[in-house]
Protein backbone atom coordinates (compact mmCIF):
# COMPACT_ATOMS: atom_id res chain seq x y z
CA UNK A 1 0.00 0.00 0.00
CA UNK A 2 1.92 2.97 -1.27
CA UNK A 3 -0.09 5.49 0.74
CA UNK A 4 1.40 4.05 3.90
CA UNK A 5 4.94 3.48 2.63
CA UNK A 6 7.42 3.49 5.49
CA UNK A 7 4.78 3.15 8.22
CA UNK A 8 6.31 -0.03 9.60
CA UNK A 9 9.82 1.37 9.83
CA UNK A 10 8.62 4.54 11.56
CA UNK A 11 6.38 2.57 13.93
CA UNK A 12 9.22 0.28 14.94
CA UNK A 13 11.66 3.12 15.53
CA UNK A 14 9.18 5.16 17.52
CA UNK A 15 7.89 2.31 19.66
CA UNK A 16 11.41 1.17 20.54
CA UNK A 17 12.23 4.83 21.22
CA UNK A 18 9.85 4.89 24.20
CA UNK A 19 11.97 2.26 25.90
CA UNK A 20 15.34 3.65 24.79
CA UNK A 21 15.20 6.50 27.28
CA UNK A 22 13.90 6.89 30.84
CA UNK A 23 10.93 8.95 29.57
CA UNK A 24 8.82 5.91 28.68
CA UNK A 25 9.43 4.22 32.02
CA UNK A 26 8.72 7.43 33.92
CA UNK A 27 5.43 7.74 32.05
CA UNK A 28 4.43 4.18 32.95
CA UNK A 29 5.31 4.65 36.61
CA UNK A 30 3.38 7.94 36.83
CA UNK A 31 0.38 6.42 35.07
CA UNK A 32 0.28 3.38 37.34
CA UNK A 33 0.81 5.40 40.51
CA UNK A 34 -1.78 8.06 39.65
CA UNK A 35 -4.43 5.65 38.36
CA UNK A 36 -3.80 3.28 41.28
CA UNK A 37 -3.97 6.04 43.86
CA UNK A 38 -7.13 7.63 42.42
CA UNK A 39 -8.79 4.21 42.16
CA UNK A 40 -7.90 3.03 45.63
CA UNK A 41 -7.98 6.32 47.56
CA UNK A 42 -10.66 6.72 50.22
CA UNK A 43 -11.24 10.26 48.95
CA UNK A 44 -11.69 9.36 45.28
CA UNK A 45 -12.31 5.89 43.82
CA UNK A 46 -12.83 4.06 47.16
CA UNK A 47 -12.23 0.79 45.32
CA UNK A 48 -11.29 -1.15 48.43
CA UNK A 49 -14.09 0.32 50.55
CA UNK A 50 -16.80 -0.38 47.99
CA UNK A 51 -15.65 -4.00 47.53
CA UNK A 52 -17.64 -4.26 44.31
CA UNK A 53 -16.61 -6.47 41.40
CA UNK A 54 -16.44 -3.44 39.14
CA UNK A 55 -13.74 -1.21 37.61
CA UNK A 56 -15.88 1.95 37.69
CA UNK A 57 -13.50 3.52 40.21
CA UNK A 58 -10.64 3.02 37.75
CA UNK A 59 -12.42 4.13 34.56
CA UNK A 60 -13.87 7.27 36.19
CA UNK A 61 -10.45 8.91 36.53
CA UNK A 62 -8.82 7.71 33.30
CA UNK A 63 -10.06 10.66 31.17
CA UNK A 64 -8.52 13.08 33.69
CA UNK A 65 -5.24 11.20 34.03
CA UNK A 66 -4.96 10.99 30.24
CA UNK A 67 -5.60 14.73 29.93
CA UNK A 68 -2.13 15.27 31.36
CA UNK A 69 -0.28 12.13 30.35
CA UNK A 70 -1.32 11.64 26.71
CA UNK A 71 -0.33 15.17 25.59
CA UNK A 72 2.98 14.46 27.34
CA UNK A 73 3.43 11.44 25.07
CA UNK A 74 2.28 13.36 22.00
CA UNK A 75 4.24 16.57 22.53
CA UNK A 76 7.60 15.20 21.39
CA UNK A 77 6.35 13.28 18.36
CA UNK A 78 6.83 16.11 15.84
CA UNK A 79 8.08 19.07 17.90
CA UNK A 80 11.28 17.20 18.70
CA UNK A 81 11.76 16.15 15.07
CA UNK A 82 11.40 19.74 13.95
CA UNK A 83 13.66 21.15 16.65
CA UNK A 84 16.47 18.64 16.08
CA UNK A 85 16.19 18.82 12.29
CA UNK A 86 15.49 15.10 11.88
CA UNK A 87 12.17 16.02 10.24
CA UNK A 88 14.23 16.93 7.16
CA UNK A 89 15.78 13.49 7.16
CA UNK A 90 12.46 11.75 7.72
CA UNK A 91 10.61 13.73 5.05
CA UNK A 92 13.26 13.06 2.41
CA UNK A 93 13.29 9.31 2.96
CA UNK A 94 10.93 7.35 0.70
CA UNK A 95 8.25 7.47 3.37
CA UNK A 96 4.84 8.94 2.63
CA UNK A 97 3.38 11.63 4.86
CA UNK A 98 0.68 9.18 5.93
CA UNK A 99 3.30 6.51 6.61
CA UNK A 100 5.36 8.69 8.92
CA UNK A 101 2.40 10.37 10.64
CA UNK A 102 0.44 7.18 11.25
CA UNK A 103 3.59 5.25 12.14
CA UNK A 104 4.20 7.69 14.97
CA UNK A 105 0.54 7.70 15.97
CA UNK A 106 0.33 3.91 16.13
CA UNK A 107 3.58 3.70 18.09
CA UNK A 108 2.27 6.20 20.65
CA UNK A 109 -1.07 4.41 20.80
CA UNK A 110 0.55 1.01 21.29
CA UNK A 111 2.72 2.49 24.05
CA UNK A 112 -0.41 3.78 25.78
CA UNK A 113 -2.08 0.40 25.28
CA UNK A 114 0.95 -1.26 26.86
CA UNK A 115 0.65 1.08 29.85
CA UNK A 116 -3.03 0.18 30.18
CA UNK A 117 -2.13 -3.48 30.00
CA UNK A 118 -0.07 -3.03 33.14
CA UNK A 119 -3.26 -2.14 35.02
CA UNK A 120 -4.56 -5.70 34.51
CA UNK A 121 -3.75 -6.75 38.12
CA UNK A 122 -6.78 -4.63 39.02
CA UNK A 123 -8.93 -6.82 36.77
CA UNK A 124 -7.54 -9.91 38.46
CA UNK A 125 -8.40 -8.40 41.83
CA UNK A 126 -11.94 -7.60 40.67
CA UNK A 127 -12.38 -11.16 39.47
CA UNK A 128 -11.37 -12.39 42.92
CA UNK A 129 -13.87 -10.07 44.60
CA UNK A 130 -16.87 -11.53 42.84
CA UNK A 131 -18.51 -12.04 39.47
CA UNK A 132 -17.75 -8.90 37.46
CA UNK A 133 -19.55 -7.76 34.32
CA UNK A 134 -16.88 -8.76 31.83
CA UNK A 135 -18.69 -6.94 29.03
CA UNK A 136 -18.46 -3.67 30.94
CA UNK A 137 -14.78 -4.25 31.70
CA UNK A 138 -14.03 -5.05 28.07
CA UNK A 139 -16.00 -2.03 26.87
CA UNK A 140 -14.29 0.12 29.50
CA UNK A 141 -10.83 -0.87 28.31
CA UNK A 142 -11.93 -0.35 24.70
CA UNK A 143 -13.11 3.09 25.77
CA UNK A 144 -9.71 3.78 27.34
CA UNK A 145 -7.99 2.82 24.09
CA UNK A 146 -10.30 4.99 21.99
CA UNK A 147 -9.92 7.83 24.45
CA UNK A 148 -6.14 7.52 24.26
CA UNK A 149 -6.30 7.53 20.45
CA UNK A 150 -8.40 10.69 20.34
CA UNK A 151 -6.24 12.54 22.89
CA UNK A 152 -3.10 11.41 21.07
CA UNK A 153 -4.43 12.65 17.73
CA UNK A 154 -5.20 16.04 19.31
CA UNK A 155 -1.76 16.22 20.92
CA UNK A 156 -0.01 15.26 17.68
CA UNK A 157 -1.60 18.11 15.78
CA UNK A 158 -0.24 20.61 18.28
CA UNK A 159 3.13 18.87 18.24
CA UNK A 160 3.19 19.35 14.46
CA UNK A 161 2.26 23.00 14.90
CA UNK A 162 5.25 24.05 17.02
CA UNK A 163 8.90 23.23 17.62
CA UNK A 164 8.45 23.86 21.32
CA UNK A 165 7.41 20.74 23.24
CA UNK A 166 6.13 22.74 26.22
CA UNK A 167 3.87 24.81 23.98
CA UNK A 168 2.67 21.62 22.27
CA UNK A 169 1.91 20.09 25.66
CA UNK A 170 -0.03 23.13 26.92
CA UNK A 171 -2.08 23.48 23.74
CA UNK A 172 -2.73 19.73 23.57
CA UNK A 173 -3.85 19.61 27.18
CA UNK A 174 -6.06 22.68 26.77
CA UNK A 175 -7.76 21.21 23.69
CA UNK A 176 -8.42 17.85 25.34
CA UNK A 177 -9.79 19.57 28.45
CA UNK A 178 -12.22 21.53 26.25
CA UNK A 179 -13.54 18.36 24.60
CA UNK A 180 -13.79 16.72 27.99
CA UNK A 181 -15.57 19.43 29.96
CA UNK A 182 -18.12 20.29 27.29
CA UNK A 183 -19.89 17.07 28.26
CA UNK A 184 -19.97 17.70 31.99
CA UNK A 185 -23.49 18.30 33.40
CA UNK A 186 -22.49 21.67 34.87
CA UNK A 187 -21.13 22.89 31.53
CA UNK A 188 -24.12 21.62 29.58
CA UNK A 189 -26.55 23.18 32.03
CA UNK A 190 -24.81 26.52 31.88
CA UNK A 191 -24.53 26.56 28.08
CA UNK A 192 -28.03 25.15 27.61
CA UNK A 193 -29.58 27.92 29.68
CA UNK A 194 -27.70 30.57 27.70
CA UNK A 195 -27.79 29.27 24.11
CA UNK A 196 -30.65 26.82 24.16
CA UNK A 197 -31.12 23.09 23.94
CA UNK A 198 -29.84 22.70 20.37
CA UNK A 199 -26.36 23.96 21.24
CA UNK A 200 -26.44 21.75 24.32
CA UNK A 201 -27.15 18.71 22.13
CA UNK A 202 -24.35 19.59 19.70
CA UNK A 203 -21.88 19.95 22.56
CA UNK A 204 -23.04 16.69 24.09
CA UNK A 205 -22.51 14.91 20.80
CA UNK A 206 -18.94 16.28 20.67
CA UNK A 207 -18.17 15.42 24.26
CA UNK A 208 -15.48 12.83 24.77
CA UNK A 209 -16.61 12.32 28.37
CA UNK A 210 -20.16 11.42 27.37
CA UNK A 211 -19.07 8.87 24.75
CA UNK A 212 -16.50 7.42 27.12
CA UNK A 213 -19.16 7.05 29.84
CA UNK A 214 -21.33 5.12 27.40
CA UNK A 215 -18.54 2.57 26.94
CA UNK A 216 -17.67 2.27 30.63
CA UNK A 217 -21.32 1.44 31.29
CA UNK A 218 -20.79 -1.56 29.01
CA UNK A 219 -22.77 -0.16 26.09
CA UNK A 220 -21.07 -0.83 22.77
CA UNK A 221 -23.08 1.60 20.66
CA UNK A 222 -22.24 2.09 17.02
CA UNK A 223 -22.65 5.86 17.36
CA UNK A 224 -20.02 5.96 20.08
CA UNK A 225 -17.53 3.91 18.08
CA UNK A 226 -18.17 6.04 14.99
CA UNK A 227 -17.67 9.18 17.06
CA UNK A 228 -14.24 8.09 18.27
CA UNK A 229 -13.14 6.91 14.81
CA UNK A 230 -14.32 10.09 13.07
CA UNK A 231 -13.01 12.36 15.82
CA UNK A 232 -9.57 10.73 15.84
CA UNK A 233 -9.36 10.55 12.05
CA UNK A 234 -10.32 14.21 11.79
CA UNK A 235 -7.53 15.29 14.11
CA UNK A 236 -5.05 12.99 12.34
CA UNK A 237 -5.91 14.40 8.91
CA UNK A 238 -5.74 17.93 10.33
CA UNK A 239 -2.37 17.13 11.87
CA UNK A 240 -1.02 15.85 8.56
CA UNK A 241 -2.13 19.03 6.81
CA UNK A 242 -0.50 21.11 9.54
CA UNK A 243 2.74 19.12 9.35
CA UNK A 244 2.89 19.42 5.58
CA UNK A 245 2.81 23.20 5.94
CA UNK A 246 5.03 23.60 8.99
CA UNK A 247 7.69 20.90 8.56
CA UNK A 248 10.25 23.22 6.97
CA UNK A 249 9.54 26.31 9.04
CA UNK B 1 10.17 -3.18 -4.17
CA UNK B 2 7.05 -1.17 -4.79
CA UNK B 3 7.49 1.31 -7.54
CA UNK B 4 6.48 4.75 -8.67
CA UNK B 5 4.21 5.46 -5.79
CA UNK B 6 2.22 8.55 -6.50
CA UNK B 7 1.15 9.77 -3.09
CA UNK B 8 -2.52 9.64 -4.00
CA UNK B 9 -2.37 6.04 -3.01
CA UNK B 10 -2.80 4.59 -6.47
CA UNK B 11 -0.41 1.81 -7.26
CA UNK B 12 1.10 2.45 -10.62
CA UNK B 13 3.97 0.59 -12.17
CA UNK B 14 5.63 2.71 -14.83
CA UNK B 15 8.68 1.19 -16.46
CA UNK B 16 11.88 1.38 -14.48
CA UNK B 17 14.04 4.24 -15.66
CA UNK B 18 17.46 2.91 -16.56
CA UNK B 19 20.08 5.61 -16.51
CA UNK B 20 22.57 5.81 -19.37
CA UNK B 21 26.22 6.32 -18.41
CA UNK B 22 26.20 10.03 -19.20
CA UNK B 23 22.56 10.58 -18.54
CA UNK B 24 21.37 13.70 -16.81
CA UNK B 25 20.46 12.54 -13.32
CA UNK B 26 19.30 15.87 -11.91
CA UNK B 27 17.48 18.39 -14.05
CA UNK B 28 16.39 21.65 -12.46
CA UNK B 29 14.31 24.08 -14.52
CA UNK B 30 12.99 27.50 -13.51
CA UNK B 31 13.05 26.58 -9.83
CA UNK B 32 11.79 29.29 -7.48
CA UNK B 33 10.95 29.51 -3.83
CA UNK B 34 9.87 32.61 -1.96
CA UNK B 35 9.50 33.17 1.77
CA UNK B 36 7.15 36.10 1.88
CA UNK B 37 8.91 38.90 0.05
CA UNK B 38 12.28 37.14 0.17
CA UNK B 39 13.33 35.27 -2.97
CA UNK B 40 15.30 32.36 -1.54
CA UNK B 41 15.66 30.67 -4.93
CA UNK B 42 14.91 32.68 -8.01
CA UNK B 43 14.36 30.76 -11.23
CA UNK B 44 17.47 28.60 -11.30
CA UNK B 45 18.24 26.09 -14.07
CA UNK B 46 20.98 23.49 -14.22
CA UNK B 47 21.65 19.86 -15.01
CA UNK B 48 23.96 17.37 -13.36
CA UNK B 49 25.17 14.24 -15.12
CA UNK B 50 26.42 10.92 -13.88
CA UNK B 51 30.04 11.28 -12.82
CA UNK B 52 29.68 14.98 -12.01
CA UNK B 53 30.58 16.43 -8.64
CA UNK B 54 28.93 19.81 -8.55
CA UNK B 55 30.02 22.25 -5.88
CA UNK B 56 27.31 24.64 -4.79
CA UNK B 57 28.93 27.83 -3.59
CA UNK B 58 27.49 30.96 -2.13
CA UNK B 59 27.53 33.22 0.90
CA UNK B 60 25.29 32.47 3.87
CA UNK B 61 21.66 32.99 2.95
CA UNK B 62 22.40 32.70 -0.78
CA UNK B 63 19.81 29.97 -1.26
CA UNK B 64 22.02 26.88 -1.32
CA UNK B 65 20.20 24.96 1.40
CA UNK B 66 16.80 25.99 0.06
CA UNK B 67 17.81 24.77 -3.40
CA UNK B 68 18.94 21.43 -1.95
CA UNK B 69 15.72 21.11 0.01
CA UNK B 70 13.75 21.71 -3.17
CA UNK B 71 15.76 19.12 -5.09
CA UNK B 72 15.26 16.51 -2.36
CA UNK B 73 11.54 17.23 -2.11
CA UNK B 74 11.62 18.51 1.46
CA UNK B 75 10.29 21.85 0.25
CA UNK B 76 7.71 22.40 -2.41
CA UNK B 77 8.69 24.89 -5.11
CA UNK B 78 6.56 27.92 -5.97
CA UNK B 79 7.53 27.44 -9.61
CA UNK B 80 9.74 25.22 -11.73
CA UNK B 81 10.51 21.53 -11.82
CA UNK B 82 13.06 19.09 -10.46
CA UNK B 83 13.67 15.71 -12.05
CA UNK B 84 15.75 13.11 -10.28
CA UNK B 85 16.80 10.15 -12.44
CA UNK B 86 13.80 10.84 -14.65
CA UNK B 87 11.28 11.16 -11.80
CA UNK B 88 9.56 14.43 -11.01
CA UNK B 89 10.18 15.25 -7.35
CA UNK B 90 6.61 16.51 -6.87
CA UNK B 91 4.48 14.17 -8.98
CA UNK B 92 6.55 11.02 -8.47
CA UNK B 93 8.04 11.94 -5.13
CA UNK B 94 8.66 8.54 -3.55
CA UNK B 95 10.32 7.12 -6.66
CA UNK B 96 12.55 10.20 -6.89
CA UNK B 97 13.40 10.07 -3.18
CA UNK B 98 14.41 6.42 -3.50
CA UNK B 99 17.19 7.46 -5.86
CA UNK B 100 18.58 10.22 -3.67
CA UNK B 101 20.92 10.01 -0.74
CA UNK B 102 20.73 13.21 1.28
CA UNK B 103 22.88 14.60 4.04
CA UNK B 104 21.00 17.61 5.44
CA UNK B 105 22.81 20.56 6.99
CA UNK B 106 24.27 19.66 10.43
CA UNK B 107 23.73 15.94 9.76
CA UNK B 108 20.62 15.45 11.92
CA UNK B 109 20.14 11.98 13.44
CA UNK B 110 18.16 10.41 16.25
CA UNK B 111 20.53 10.99 19.15
CA UNK B 112 19.08 8.35 21.46
CA UNK B 113 19.72 5.55 18.95
CA UNK B 114 22.95 3.64 18.47
CA UNK B 115 24.74 4.12 15.15
CA UNK B 116 23.83 0.58 14.15
CA UNK B 117 20.18 0.98 15.19
CA UNK B 118 19.90 4.24 13.27
CA UNK B 119 21.38 2.72 10.12
CA UNK B 120 19.04 -0.27 10.45
CA UNK B 121 16.09 2.13 10.61
CA UNK B 122 17.27 3.99 7.51
CA UNK B 123 17.86 0.68 5.72
CA UNK B 124 14.33 -0.49 6.51
CA UNK B 125 12.83 2.84 5.46
CA UNK B 126 14.79 2.60 2.21
CA UNK B 127 13.72 -1.00 1.72
CA UNK B 128 17.26 -2.31 1.85
CA UNK B 129 16.99 -5.94 2.86
CA UNK B 130 18.11 -6.60 6.46
CA UNK B 131 20.29 -9.49 5.30
CA UNK B 132 22.00 -7.18 2.86
CA UNK B 133 25.61 -6.22 3.43
CA UNK B 134 24.75 -2.56 2.88
CA UNK B 135 25.06 -1.59 6.54
CA UNK B 136 28.40 -3.33 7.01
CA UNK B 137 29.67 -1.73 3.80
CA UNK B 138 28.75 1.85 4.72
CA UNK B 139 30.02 1.36 8.26
CA UNK B 140 33.39 0.28 6.86
CA UNK B 141 33.36 2.95 4.13
CA UNK B 142 32.78 5.79 6.59
CA UNK B 143 35.05 4.45 9.32
CA UNK B 144 32.30 3.89 11.87
CA UNK B 145 33.33 0.35 12.88
CA UNK B 146 34.49 1.15 16.38
CA UNK B 147 31.51 3.36 17.28
CA UNK B 148 28.69 1.43 15.64
CA UNK B 149 27.25 0.29 18.98
CA UNK B 150 27.61 3.71 20.57
CA UNK B 151 24.65 6.05 21.14
CA UNK B 152 24.76 8.83 18.54
CA UNK B 153 24.40 11.74 20.97
CA UNK B 154 27.64 10.69 22.67
CA UNK B 155 29.64 10.89 19.44
CA UNK B 156 31.97 13.71 18.40
CA UNK B 157 30.87 16.11 15.67
CA UNK B 158 33.11 14.35 13.17
CA UNK B 159 31.58 10.95 13.84
CA UNK B 160 28.06 12.40 13.72
CA UNK B 161 28.85 13.79 10.28
CA UNK B 162 30.07 10.36 9.20
CA UNK B 163 26.85 8.78 10.48
CA UNK B 164 24.98 11.29 8.31
CA UNK B 165 27.09 10.28 5.32
CA UNK B 166 26.56 6.59 6.03
CA UNK B 167 22.77 6.95 6.07
CA UNK B 168 22.92 8.86 2.78
CA UNK B 169 24.94 6.07 1.15
CA UNK B 170 23.20 3.01 2.55
CA UNK B 171 21.06 2.33 -0.54
CA UNK B 172 23.86 3.12 -3.00
CA UNK B 173 21.91 6.01 -4.55
CA UNK B 174 22.45 7.37 -8.03
CA UNK B 175 22.16 10.93 -6.76
CA UNK B 176 23.95 12.16 -3.67
CA UNK B 177 23.12 15.56 -2.18
CA UNK B 178 25.38 16.73 0.63
CA UNK B 179 24.81 19.98 2.49
CA UNK B 180 28.20 21.03 3.85
CA UNK B 181 29.53 17.49 4.31
CA UNK B 182 32.86 18.51 5.82
CA UNK B 183 31.66 21.35 8.02
CA UNK B 184 33.19 21.04 11.49
CA UNK B 185 35.55 18.20 10.64
CA UNK B 186 39.25 18.25 11.48
CA UNK B 187 41.73 18.28 8.55
CA UNK B 188 42.20 14.49 8.57
CA UNK B 189 38.47 13.84 8.64
CA UNK B 190 37.96 16.40 5.87
CA UNK B 191 40.50 14.67 3.67
CA UNK B 192 38.87 11.30 4.38
CA UNK B 193 35.40 12.54 3.44
CA UNK B 194 36.71 14.33 0.35
CA UNK B 195 38.46 11.17 -0.83
CA UNK B 196 35.30 9.18 -0.18
CA UNK B 197 33.22 11.63 -2.23
CA UNK B 198 35.75 11.57 -5.08
CA UNK B 199 35.70 7.79 -5.19
CA UNK B 200 31.91 7.66 -5.15
CA UNK B 201 31.45 9.96 -8.11
CA UNK B 202 32.19 7.37 -10.81
CA UNK B 203 28.66 5.97 -10.88
CA UNK B 204 26.73 8.80 -9.30
CA UNK B 205 26.11 12.46 -9.57
CA UNK B 206 26.97 14.41 -6.45
CA UNK B 207 25.82 17.87 -5.49
CA UNK B 208 27.53 19.36 -2.48
CA UNK B 209 27.39 22.75 -0.85
CA UNK B 210 30.40 24.11 0.91
CA UNK B 211 32.06 27.26 2.17
CA UNK B 212 35.48 25.71 1.67
CA UNK B 213 36.62 26.77 -1.77
CA UNK B 214 39.72 24.57 -1.67
CA UNK B 215 37.32 21.64 -1.40
CA UNK B 216 35.67 22.66 -4.67
CA UNK B 217 39.06 22.95 -6.36
CA UNK B 218 40.07 19.58 -5.00
CA UNK B 219 37.07 17.36 -5.68
CA UNK B 220 34.49 19.10 -7.88
CA UNK B 221 34.46 19.08 -11.66
CA UNK B 222 31.78 21.77 -11.74
CA UNK B 223 31.13 24.79 -9.59
CA UNK B 224 27.96 26.82 -9.35
CA UNK B 225 28.04 30.15 -7.55
CA UNK B 226 24.67 31.22 -6.23
CA UNK B 227 23.80 34.51 -4.59
CA UNK B 228 20.45 35.99 -3.63
CA UNK B 229 18.77 32.93 -5.09
CA UNK B 230 20.26 33.30 -8.58
CA UNK B 231 22.98 31.30 -10.29
CA UNK B 232 25.77 33.74 -11.14
CA UNK B 233 28.35 31.31 -12.48
CA UNK B 234 28.18 27.71 -13.68
CA UNK B 235 31.60 26.51 -14.75
CA UNK B 236 34.51 24.22 -13.97
CA UNK B 237 36.77 25.16 -11.04
CA UNK B 238 39.70 25.58 -13.49
CA UNK B 239 37.70 28.00 -15.64
CA UNK B 240 36.63 29.89 -12.58
CA UNK B 241 40.19 30.21 -11.35
CA UNK B 242 41.20 31.54 -14.78
CA UNK B 243 38.73 34.36 -14.21
CA UNK B 244 40.25 35.34 -10.86
CA UNK B 245 41.72 38.81 -11.04
CA UNK B 246 45.25 37.70 -10.14
CA UNK B 247 45.27 34.69 -12.47
CA UNK B 248 48.75 34.41 -14.09
CA UNK B 249 50.08 37.27 -12.00
CA UNK B 250 53.92 37.16 -12.06
CA UNK B 251 55.69 38.11 -8.87
CA UNK B 252 59.38 39.00 -9.16
CA UNK B 253 61.69 39.50 -6.19
CA UNK B 254 64.97 41.43 -6.65
CA UNK B 255 67.87 42.25 -4.38
CA UNK B 256 67.48 45.96 -5.18
CA UNK B 257 64.76 48.29 -6.49
CA UNK B 258 64.25 48.14 -10.30
CA UNK B 259 62.47 51.33 -11.46
CA UNK B 260 63.60 51.01 -15.11
CA UNK B 261 62.31 47.47 -15.41
CA UNK B 262 58.98 48.49 -13.90
CA UNK B 263 58.59 51.20 -16.54
CA UNK B 264 59.58 48.80 -19.31
CA UNK B 265 57.05 46.14 -18.26
CA UNK B 266 54.27 48.70 -17.77
CA UNK B 267 54.75 49.83 -21.37
CA UNK B 268 54.01 46.37 -22.77
CA UNK B 269 50.63 46.04 -24.54
CA UNK B 270 49.77 42.83 -22.67
CA UNK B 271 50.39 44.39 -19.25
CA UNK B 272 47.32 45.47 -17.31
CA UNK B 273 49.03 46.66 -14.15
CA UNK B 274 52.39 46.67 -12.38
CA UNK B 275 52.34 46.78 -8.58
CA UNK B 276 55.13 47.15 -6.03
CA UNK B 277 54.05 45.89 -2.63
CA UNK B 278 57.63 46.61 -1.47
CA UNK B 279 60.62 48.26 -3.26
CA UNK B 280 62.24 44.91 -4.12
CA UNK B 281 59.05 43.13 -5.22
CA UNK B 282 57.33 43.69 -8.56
CA UNK B 283 53.95 42.14 -9.44
CA UNK B 284 52.89 42.04 -13.07
CA UNK B 285 49.20 41.54 -13.83
CA UNK B 286 48.58 40.58 -17.47
CA UNK B 287 45.51 41.58 -19.48
CA UNK B 288 42.77 38.96 -19.92
CA UNK B 289 44.55 36.69 -17.44
CA UNK B 290 46.94 35.43 -20.15
CA UNK B 291 50.23 33.80 -19.25
CA UNK B 292 53.15 36.17 -20.07
CA UNK B 293 55.74 34.65 -17.77
CA UNK B 294 58.24 34.12 -20.61
CA UNK B 295 57.97 37.74 -21.75
CA UNK B 296 58.38 39.02 -18.18
CA UNK B 297 61.47 36.86 -17.63
CA UNK B 298 62.95 38.02 -20.94
CA UNK B 299 62.54 41.65 -19.91
CA UNK B 300 64.04 40.91 -16.49
CA UNK B 301 67.12 39.17 -17.86
CA UNK B 302 70.31 40.72 -16.60
CA UNK B 303 68.68 42.06 -13.43
CA UNK B 304 69.54 40.76 -9.93
CA UNK B 305 66.48 38.49 -9.83
CA UNK B 306 66.13 36.57 -6.58
CA UNK B 307 62.87 34.69 -7.13
CA UNK B 308 59.86 34.28 -9.45
CA UNK B 309 56.34 33.11 -8.65
CA UNK B 310 53.43 32.60 -11.04
CA UNK B 311 50.04 32.93 -9.31
CA UNK B 312 47.31 30.63 -10.58
CA UNK B 313 44.69 32.75 -8.92
CA UNK B 314 42.38 31.93 -6.08
CA UNK B 315 38.78 30.85 -6.19
CA UNK B 316 38.26 32.79 -2.96
CA UNK B 317 39.06 36.05 -4.74
CA UNK B 318 36.69 35.35 -7.60
CA UNK B 319 34.01 34.22 -5.18
CA UNK B 320 34.38 37.45 -3.23
CA UNK B 321 34.37 39.58 -6.38
CA UNK B 322 31.24 37.92 -7.75
CA UNK B 323 29.17 37.66 -4.60
CA UNK B 324 30.11 41.08 -3.21
CA UNK B 325 29.41 42.60 -6.60
CA UNK B 326 25.88 41.22 -6.38
CA UNK B 327 25.24 42.30 -2.83
CA UNK B 328 26.48 45.81 -3.60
Amino acid sequence: MSRFTGLRAVFKREFQGYFASPVGYIFIVIFLLSSGWLTLSRDFGRFLELRQASLDSFFTYIPWIFVVLVPAVAMRLWAEERKSGTVELLCTLPISLEGSYLGKFLAGWCFLAFSLLLSLPLVVHVARLGDPDWGAIFAGYLGCLLLAASYLAIGMLFSALTKNQVVAFILGTAATVVFLIIGLPQTLESIGSTFGGYVEQVLLSLSIADHFDTLTRGLLELGTLVFFVVFTTGWLVGGMLVLDRTKAS
Amino acid sequence: MEESTAENGQTESPPEVVAEPTEVLVRVAGLSKHYGAIRAVDGIDFEVRRGDILGFLGPNGAGKTTAMRLITGFLEADAGTVEVAGHDITRDSLAARRRVGYLPENAPAYGEMTVRGFLEFIAEAREVSPGDRAIAQVVAMTGLDRVQHQVIETLSKGFKRRVGLAQALIHDPEVLILDEPTDGLDPNQKAMVQDLISNLSKNKCIILSTHILDEVERICNRAVIISEGKILVDSTPAELISKAHDHNLVQLRFTTEQPELVEKIAAQPWCAEVRQPSPEVVEVLPREGENHLAEVLALASGTPLEGVHLHEGRLDDLFRDITQGVSQ
